[in-house]
Order: C-alpha cells, then sequence, then structure tokens
C-alpha cells in the first residue's frame, strides 16, 4: 500500500482538518467570550446542534476508509476497493438488481426474489444500491462541498480583504477592481463558465464555489478592515512601534473573527443548495443528495411512483440546511454587537 | 451630479472590460481547442475533421499577438464580437447565437416578468405584516416558517409543484408552451406559482429584517407621539424610509428577468434563454456560453449603475456626501 493511494491521501486530508478544528476549538474555548457565546448557542439551539453534529459524524465515518479487512464474500473486485467505516456497517455487497421499496422481499418490477429480503430500510434504487448507505454517504460531500470551499473562500477574503482596507491606496483600487468585475456576473452564471472551463469533479466544483464566494465576504472584511484601522488603539499601537504585520495578527484579525464565524454559516447552506442545481445542470459532484433528487426525478412519473430516493436524499438536505440555517441565525445574533444588549 | 454619473458609467464600462478579460482567460486560454472541437463534434471524430472545426470557429489563430496583422488574434476577436454584439455561431449546432437570443427573450420574460413583479409585491406586503406584528407569535411563525421555505431545494420545489398540483391534482399541464396568449397561460401558471412561493422564504425575511430595524428609529417614535395610528405608521414612513434597501435587492434580480431562471425554464419546457444555456452547458457550447454570461454581466452592470444613481436621487444623504 502506497501513500499515493486517494483514499490514503483523503485519510490524511481529514485527519489534517480535524487536528486543525480541534486546535480553532482549543483557542476559542481559552477565550472567555467565545466560550459564553457557544454556550449561549447550545442553550438557544439544543437540536440543531445535535442534527449537524450527527451529520458531522456520519460524514467522518464515511471519510476514514481502508482496504480489505473481513470484507467476506464478494468477488476479487470489491475486495480490492477501499470501503469506509459507513460502508462497512453495511453487509457487503449488499447491493440488488433494481428497484424495491423499503424492507421488501421482492423487486418492486417482477417481483424476483431478492438477494437480502426484508433488510432495505430505505429500499434499493435503479442499479440496485442500498438507498439508506447512500444518503449516509451524501453527508460526506455536503460537508467537503461546504468545508473545502469555505477553506478556500476565508482565508483569500482575509487576505485580499484586510489588505485593502488596511493599505488603502493602490492595493484598494486593484482588490476592488477585482471584487467589482466578479460580483458584477451573475453567480449561477459565473460558477456554470467556471465549471465548463475548469472541467467537472469534486475539487474544480469546489474551487468554482470558492471563486464566486469570496467577493461578499471580502467587501466585508475590507469596509471592517477600514474602521478598525482608524481606532484608537490601533493608533496607539502603531505609535508604540508595532510593525503593521504585528498590528493586522494582533488588532485586527482577531475583531473580525467574528464575522468570519457568521460568514462561514451562513454561506454553509448557500453552498450545498447551489450544488443541487449544478446537480440538475450535470455539472455537480458524484454522490451528492442533489444528484439524488435529479436521479429521482423521473422515478415520480413512473406508475406505481418510486418515492423512497427522493423522500430519502431530500430529508437529509432539508434536516442539514434547516439546522445550519437555525444556528445561522442564532450565531449571527449572538455575535453582532448590534444585538448584544438584547440578549441580557 | 453630471460628473458623478459620467463617472460612475465609465468606471463601469472598465468593469466590463475586466468581465472580458475574465471570459477570455476561461474560454481561450484555460480550454483547449482540440479537446473543445472533440466535445462538440464527437470523441470518435477523424482529426480532420476536428482541425476543420477549430478553424471554422476562429479557435486557431495566434492567442495574444499576431506579427504579421496585429488585429488578428483570438483576443482582439473576442473583444470585437462581445463589444459589438456579433457573438458568432454556436459552437454545437452552428445557429446563430444572437438571433436565438432574440427569440429566447420573450418566453423567458414571459416567465420571469409576473414572478418579479408578484414577488416583490407579495414580499414587502407580507413582510410589512409580519414586522407589524413584531415579537408576537405571528412574527415568530412567519420566521420560521421563512427559514423553512428557504431550506428546500429549488428542485424540490419543482418537482413537488409538478407531482403534486400538475400529476395529482390536474389543475394546470406539467410543463409545456405555446405561442397563442390564451393557451400560455394555462403552461405558465405552474411555472409561475413555483418560482414566486420559492422566492418568498428568502425576501419575506430580508425586507422584515429592513422593516424591523426601520421601526426602531427616532422618527417612528416621534409619529407615534403625535399621535399616529400603527399601521398608518408602517405604510408610509417605514415603508418610504425603506425605499433604499428595497430598490437595491429589486434592482439586482433585473438582470435574471433576461437570463430567465435556468431551473424553472428547462423543467417546465420554456424554450426561453434558460433552457438555452441548459443546452448550451448540455452540449460543451462555449460560444454561446460566452455570449450569455456576457450579457448577465452587463446587463448587471448597468443594473447597478442605475441603482446608484437612483440611490442620488431617492437619498439625499447619499447625494451631498
Amino acid at each position: 500500500m502506497s501513500l499515493a493511494e486517494p483514499h490514503v491521501i483523503s485519510n490524511i486530508v481529514v485527519a489534517l482538518l480535524l487536528a486543525g478544528a480541534v486546535a480553532i476549538f482549543a483557542t476559542a474555548r481559552r477565550s472567555d467570550l467565545w466560550r459564553q457565546a457557544g454556550r449561549e448557542l447550545i442553550r438557544r439551539r439544543p437540536i440543531a446542534i445535535v442534527t449537524i453534529t450527527l451529520f458531522v459524524c456520519v460524514a467522518l465515518l464515511d471519510s476514514v476508509a481502508w482496504v480489505g479487512g473481513g470484507a467476506g464474500g464478494g468477488n476479487a473486485l470489491e475486495q480490492s476497493r477501499p470501503r469506509s467505516v459507513i460502508d462497512r456497517m453495511f453487509a457487503p455487497d449488499f447491493k440488488e438488481k433494481s428497484y424495491s421499496a423499503p424492507l421488501a422481499d421482492v423487486e418492486f418490477y417482477g417481483g424476483a426474489d431478492l438477494t437480502h429480503p426484508g433488510s432495505h430500510l430505505l429500499g434499493t434504487d435503479i442499479l440496485g444500491r442500498d438507498v439508506l448507505q447512500l444518503t449516509l454517504k451524501g453527508a460526506r460531500v455536503a460537508l467537503l462541498i461546504g468545508g473545502l470551499t469555505s477553506l478556500i473562500v476565508i482565508p483569500l477574503a482575509l487576505l485580499m480583504g484586510i489588505s485593502a482596507g488596511y493599505f488603502g491606496g493602490r492595493i484598494d483600487d486593484i482588490v476592488f477592481f477585482v471584487v467589482s468585475t466578479l460580483a458584477s456576473i451573475p453567480t449561477l452564471l459565473l460558477l456554470i463558465a467556471l465549471i465548463m472551463a475548469l472541467g467537472h469533479g469534486p475539487v474544480q466544483v469546489c474551487v468554482a464555489m470558492g471563486v464566486t464566494g469570496w467577493v461578499g465576504f471580502c467587501r466585508i472584511v475590507r469596509g471592517e478592515t477600514f474602521k478598525l484601522r482608524e481606532l484608537d488603539y490601533v493608533q496607539a499601537a502603531r505609535a508604540l512601534g508595532v510593525s503593521e504585520v504585528g498590528i493586522i495578527l494582533r488588532h485586527i484579525l482577531p475583531n473580525l473573527m467574528h464575522l468570519v464565524v457568521i460568514t462561514f454559516v451562513l454561506l454553509f447552506s448557500g453552498l450545498v443548495l447551489s450544488e443541487a442545481i449544478l446537480s440538475y445542470l450535470g455539472i455537480g459532484i458524484n454522490g451528492s443528495w442533489g444528484q439524488m433528487i435529479d436521479q429521482a426525478r423521473d422515478e415520480l412519473a413512473r406508475d406505481p411512483i418510486i418515492w423512497w430516493n427522493l423522500v430519502a436524499a431530500s430529508t437529509a438536505l432539508f434536516a442539514l440546511i434547516l439546522s445550519v440555517n437555525f444556528v445561522g441565525d442564532a450565531v449571527r445574533d449572538i455575535l453582532d454587537p448590534k444585538t448584544l444588549g438584547e440578549r441580557r | 451630479m453630471l460628473a458623478y454619473i459620467v463617472r460612475r458609467t465609465a468606471y463601469g464600462f472598465v468593469v466590463v472590460l475586466g468581465v472580458l478579460l475574465l471570459l477570455f482567460a476561461l474560454f481561450f486560454l484555460y480550454a483547449e481547442p482540440i479537446e473543445m472541437a472533440r466535445r462538440a463534434v464527437g470523441e470518435k471524430a477523424p482529426p480532420e475533421v476536428l482541425e476543420q472545426w477549430v478553424v471554422n470557429h476562429g479557435y486557431d489563430k495566434p492567442t495574444w499577438w499576431n506579427a504579421e496583422s496585429p488585429a488578428d488574434t483570438m483576443l482582439v476577436d473576442h473583444f470585437r464580437s462581445m463589444l459589438t454584439f456579433d457573438f458568432g455561431r454556436s459552437d454545437a449546432d452552428d445557429s446563430p447565437i444572437l438571433e436565438r437570443i432574440r427569440t429566447g427573450m420573450g418566453p423567458s420574460l414571459a416567465l420571469t416578468l409576473p414572478i418579479f413583479t408578484f414577488g416583490v409585491l407579495l414580499g414587502v406586503g407580507l413582510s410589512l405584516f409580519v414586522a407589524y406584528f413584531r415579537e408576537t407569535y405571528i412574527d415568530r411563525m412567519g420566521v420560521v416558517l421563512c427559514v423553512l421555505g428557504m431550506s428546500l431545494s429549488i428542485l424540490l420545489y419543482i418537482i413537488g409543484g409538478q407531482f403534486l398540483i400538475g400529476k395529482t391534482l390536474r389543475w394546470f399541464p406539467i410543463s409545456g408552451f405555446d405561442t397563442s396568449p390564451a393557451v400560455v397561460l394555462r403552461f405558465l401558471a405552474l411555472p409561475v406559482l413555483v418560482g414566486l412561493v420559492e422566492g418568498l422564504g428568502g425576501s419575506v425575511r430580508f425586507y422584515r429584517t429592513v422593516f424591523i430595524e426601520e421601526t426602531g428609529r427616532d422618527y417612528v417614535r416621534t409619529a407615534r407621539a403625535k399621535g399616529c395610528g400603527d399601521g398608518r405608521i408602517m405604510a408610509r414612513h417605514v415603508l418610504h424610509n425603506a425605499m433604499i434597501p428595497i430598490l437595491t435587492r429589486v434592482v439586482v434580480s433585473i438582470p435574471f428577468l433576461f437570463t430567465g431562471s435556468l431551473l424553472l425554464e428547462s423543467f417546465f419546457g420554456i424554450p426561453g434563454l434558460g433552457s438555452m444555456m441548459v443546452d448550451a452547458i448540455h452540449g460543451n457550447d462555449f460560444a454561446t456560453l460566452r455570449a450569455m454570461v456576457y450579457i448577465g454581466a452587463l446587463l448587471f452592470i448597468v443594473a447597478q449603475i442605475l441603482t446608484d444613481i437612483a440611490y442620488t436621487l431617492v437619498d439625499p444623504r447619499v447625494r451631498l456626501s
């Protein structure tokens, strides 16, 4: 087994991301304000937080994959394919030939006996794959879309926004021009143009969403930095001889962090919903809920209709987006200084 | 005032040039011509056919600089064709692009104009209602409904609408289009309804925030102190002062009237610009995509300039600064 195998790389990336998240969490915990905000958030939105945690757990379990190890049965090809923890929760070769209704014993069309009668909780799709398994695996794709894109959007927007707002002048002119150019193309059109030019694939889609997504946040950061730059404590730091980089890291960046958190949460749901649209256009990410919904739209036209595929994917999508939206509202209320007074 | 308009327009033109440069980078530098030919003509086409396609569509010219005739490069061609609206022919089926845009605009407008008009009226009306009952159960219910509505994918609205109203209840046909106005109304009813409901959650929540912010201002207290009723305050004072954010949101969505709604048109079989885009995506038709993205951006830039000018007319504070 070499390090260059795709599933090994993906495992390492997940481990790094997890380590990063834990580090951020640990840093935030040390600050009293962030701890207070976190407690307030859990108090206000317990159900949404639990739902999101569940989705994250499923996604993480699906991200850790390895080859072999008690697959049992199956052919040689199945044996050599890496399977994630989620895959291992289901029996190996957990497939039928075609559609079967939830918990059915026979195939939906024709009524032939199933290989695994009565064990597909949400039925199977047109290729005979277990719908529950597919739905669970969709969580990883959704979090990949939100997570990877945010990793592009937030650093890019912070870098460009802070340099434009802090240094002003020529740098500000250039950043403002780039931002207004990108912002003047309707988002969906730019997204489509980018993906058509870059090519299809999960990384390309995330990069395209990153390019379209950082603009709005950059504007906010630029405006806020503009304000912060003039504040007394920044002036004092400058008078004391603190370097520009030092001022930015110590005095500007920490005061933008609440905006980063708010943006991340609000951006997330928009990204996952856009991916569903891209899936319909045939340029989305394989295995996403959007793709499942897209495949399911013909199934409603059949007679009798096949509903389990659509219901499973859309319920999962709806549950995740709804939780994120509710948390986003609460996060904005909690972290926005304007509404701080109302909390008490 | 005039100097401001001139300056703003000049900057808008510079942004248009920026957009064109970006499109050039995407569609000419990044995408390989021979690869585009293969996608358009077919995987198994013989090399001569592919090369002929590349020559026919002008993708064989030097990219930046042509020593023999400086005006004969892809860069110059790109800027010239875009700025003069001479979009040439489609990469997929050689049909003239401008002609197709002209014929597609009507059906697109027939779909998006009602959605736009009723959407704004209904959004502002409902949010005024919700904001009037702020901090009561009606308000809280309204907000929860909005968030619920925003959390559903547009795909589900369309699929659900077609299934429930089109297939089960049989009120309207599921999809299709016609040239005679009487028949078209029946075809448009369902997509307009779906588009309206889909956008309502987001807009009501947006306008509500605007109205709630305005009701906290001093002039509202003054109006109340002089004996104005709550309904009158909302309808007269708050609505007037909230015009700026409302205007911004309305103007910004005008370009989508022309580019149409990709998903709605394609699902409901309306032969507008949205369907044209979807076909272009499926057919790897880069020339059409380029023209559509350019037109979308152009409309957006014009709309933004008009908003900025409208601000100076509506709000004295902007005019003076």
